[in-house]
Formats: C-alpha cells, sequence, structure tokens
C-alpha cells in the first residue's frame, strides 16, 4: 500500500509529467488560458491517462508477450489510446455541449498528447505491476491537471500584465512554465524522506 | 517548388513559429548532440511518413485517415527506434522513451494532416524534409545553448575557460523552458526586424 502511495505521489508531484518530463506540453500551453477549460480537459486527460494504463498492460502482458509481439507495441498502444479519446470525445459532446466548444481541437487531439504514450511506455520501462500501473496513471493525470490548472491561473493575471512585444504569447508561457518547474523541484524531499 | 522546402527553415519553423513538437524539443536538449539524433530520427519519420501518406491519400477514406496516418507514423517510428538501438546503442538508451514518443509528435501528425494529404508526393517530399531541417536546427540550438551554459562544451568539446562555474539549471527542466522562451522572443524579435526592413526598402 505505501509503495502505492509513493508511485501516487511521485508521479502527480515530484516527477510531475509536464514539469520534469515535459510530457503533455502542446495542451499545456494551447488550452491554459482559462481555468475552467484547463479543468475540463484535465479531467477527461485523466481519465484515459487511467484507462490507458489499465488496458495496454493487460494487452502488453497478456496478449504481445505471450505471442511474441513486442515490436508491435508502439502501434497497439496508440490505437488503444486513440480508440478511448474517441470514446470521450463522444462522452463530451453529449453531456456538456459548451465544454466540447470550448476544448475544441484539443480534444481530439489528446490522442497526440504525448503524456499518454509517454505514461504507457514509462510503465513498460519500470516493470510495473497490474495494481501500480493503474495508480501511475491516476498519479500522472492528477499531475498534469494539477500544471494546467495553476498554469492556467497564473495567464489569466498575465493578460492584464506589461510584457515586452517579442516575449508575448508563447515566450513568457515558457518563462512562467519555467518558473513553475523551479517550484516543483521544491517537493523533491518528499519522497526519499 | 523551393518555396515547399524553404518554409519550414524560417517562416513556418516548427518550433519556433509553430511551437509544436515540444516534447522532445525540451527533453532532450541537454546537449547538442541529443539534439542532432532527435532531429535526424524525426527528420527520417516526418520525410518517410510524409512520402507514404501523399502515395495513399486518394485510397484513404476521410474518416478514417487520422488512424491511418497515426499507423504509418508509428511503424517508421518503430523502424527508427531499431535502427538506432541496432547502430547507437549509447544515443538510443540516453534518448529512452523520447524516440519512440516521436509517434505523437503534433509536427509529424501535423504535416500528414496539413499538407502530405493534400499534395502530390514530390512536394510533400520537399515540405517534409524543410519541416525536418528546420527542426533539427532549432533542437541544435536550443542543445547547443544549454550545453554551453550548463557543462561549458558543446558536441563535448570544452569551450569555456577552466573555472567557469557551469549553471546547472540550463541542464534542468525549468532551464529548458526558459531557455526555449527567451529563444522564442529573440526568434519573433529578429524576425520582425527582417519584416521591417523590407517594408522599409
Amino acid at each position: 500500500m505505501r509503495e502505492l502511495i509513493v508511485i501516487l505521489i511521485a508521479a502527480s508531484i515530484t516527477n510531475n509529467f509536464v514539469l520534469t518530463y515535459f510530457l503533455g506540453i502542446c495542451p499545456f500551453i494551447g488550452v491554459s488560458n482559462k481555468i475552467d477549460s484547463a479543468i475540463g480537459l484535465g479531467i477527461a486527460t485523466t481519465f484515459v491517462m487511467t484507462m490507458a494504463a489499465t488496458v495496454t498492460w493487460l494487452i502488453y502482458y497478456y496478449i504481445l508477450i505471450p505471442f511474441n509481439l513486442v515490436f508491435l507495441q508502439y502501434v497497439a498502444f496508440i490505437i488503444v489510446i486513440a480508440s478511448f479519446v474517441q470514446f470521450v470525445e463522444m462522452f463530451i459532446r453529449k453531456v456538456s455541449p459548451p465544454l466540447y466548444k470550448t476544448l475544441g481541437i484539443f480534444l481530439p487531439l489528446i490522442t497526440t498528447n504525448c503524456a499518454i504514450l509517454g505514461l504507457t511506455l514509462f510503465m513498460v520501462l519500470r516493470n510495473y505491476t497490474f495494481p501500480q500501473a493503474v495508480v501511475f496513471g491516476l498519479g500522472a493525470g492528477i499531475g498534469f491537471t494539477l500544471a494546467l490548472v495553476i498554469m492556467a491561473g497564473i495567464r489569466e493575471e498575465l493578460e492584464f500584465a506589461d510584457i515586452p512585444e517579442p516575449l508575448k504569447g508563447t515566450g513568457i508561457t515558457l518563462i512562467v512554465a519555467g518558473m513553475l518547474a523551479l517550484a516543483f523541484m521544491g517537493f523533491g524531499g518528499i519522497i526519499s524522506g | 517548388m523551393i518555396k515547399d522546402f524553404v518554409k519550414g527553415l524560417w517562416r513556418e519553423n516548427p518550433v519556433f513559429v509553430q511551437v509544436l513538437g515540444m516534447c522532445p524539443t525540451l527533453a532532450v536538449t541537454t546537449k547538442a548532440v541529443f539534439g542532432l539524433s532527435m532531429g535526424l530520427a524525426t527528420t527520417f519519420v516526418v520525410v518517410a511518413s510524409g512520402v507514404v501518406i501523399s502515395a495513399i491519400r486518394k485510397f484513404v477514406p476521410e474518416q478514417v485517415r487520422i488512424p491511418m496516418f497515426t499507423v504509418v507514423i508509428a511503424t517508421f517510428v518503430t523502424v527508427a527506434d531499431y535502427v538506432l538501438k541496432a547502430n547507437f546503442y549509447q544515443i538510443s538508451k540516453a534518448l529512452g522513451p523520447y524516440i519512440p514518443l516521436i509517434v505523437v509528435n503534433c509536427v509529424i501528425l501535423g504535416r500528414a494532416e496539413a499538407f502530405a494529404s493534400k499534395n502530390n508526393v514530390s512536394r510533400s517530399f520537399l515540405d517534409a524534409l524543410g519541416m525536418g531541417i528546420g527542426f533539427t536546427c532549432a533542437l541544435i540550438i536550443l542543445g547547443g545553448v544549454r550545453e554551453i551554459l550548463g557543462a561549458g562544451t558543446i558536441f563535448g568539446y570544452r569551450i569555456l575557460w577552466e573555472g567557469f562555474t557551469n549553471w546547472i539549471i540550463m541542464i534542468l527542466p525549468a532551464g529548458a523552458f526558459i531557455t526555449l522562451g527567451l529563444l522564442v522572443g529573440a526568434f519573433n524579435m529578429i524576425d520582425k526586424k527582417v519584416k521591417g526592413q523590407r517594408c522599409g526598402n
């Protein structure tokens, strides 16, 4: 149990996917304008991450390894992820059309969110057991949501700041992200302690 | 034709202008040589998949094109991954999961969707080549700056004086974000100056 909690905290805070592994940067920069849409996208991504970790673990250990098909790993994983995204997209369109509209192109783009494929690859590299993999997926999703929402909060304030012309938009966002990464490094001691 | 090639280098540079493919850009550029190898691997994948996608564009139904493109891209990434593992084991080990992550590099799917699926093979080839080289250059610049300031070397050769205190932050994630942010700013400034001159004349 203790081990699972460590994985959860590591994935969500100390080894935050966005701020230490640079995974999921595109939506991090693209959707972090408004807090509402950041929360929506965060929850959708967390769901896809948890499900993707669960299903790819089963596929990897019960299909790819026994049938000696490990070279199909990337293709198989990406198909699983793409189907889940399709499912989430249909679900959100049905339940909350306004949210569907705000997220726009970034919803189907969850497929190419490297955080999700990265998550499944790390899961295989680190030889996680099944419960560990599920918790890892959940933690990574929470970490992604956290980073996205904090960033959105800062950017809403930034709109009123006086920023040098060439740095407007992407430039300042990246610099702020750098400072956030520094701040998250401060949590580094939690795990080893 | 030449325009298709050149636009990826500057005007539509995937990293500095379109801000695509950020994950590998930021993650692997602790050293210039990693930037170079990641850039070349990506160039191979974007060119190969661009050509194939452009060749099959007429047989692929509109609704299933994204999954089709992804499968083509994933196949070429698998090839690149295995070639690197067989020939450059050290580099492949250092880049770790970021090589398979080329699959989800938005530059590649972006080119497939925006260009290769609408244009003929030779134009798609040039477009992809330009984008790949533009991407590689950006990675080398970013990796170079971080390596010089973070370790005092470039491509492994020492260029700063002996007593230089390495800026450890440049190797850490925070340094990647801040360097890229400043580079994008510098790029915008130069771009504006060049444009301003053209208008002045």
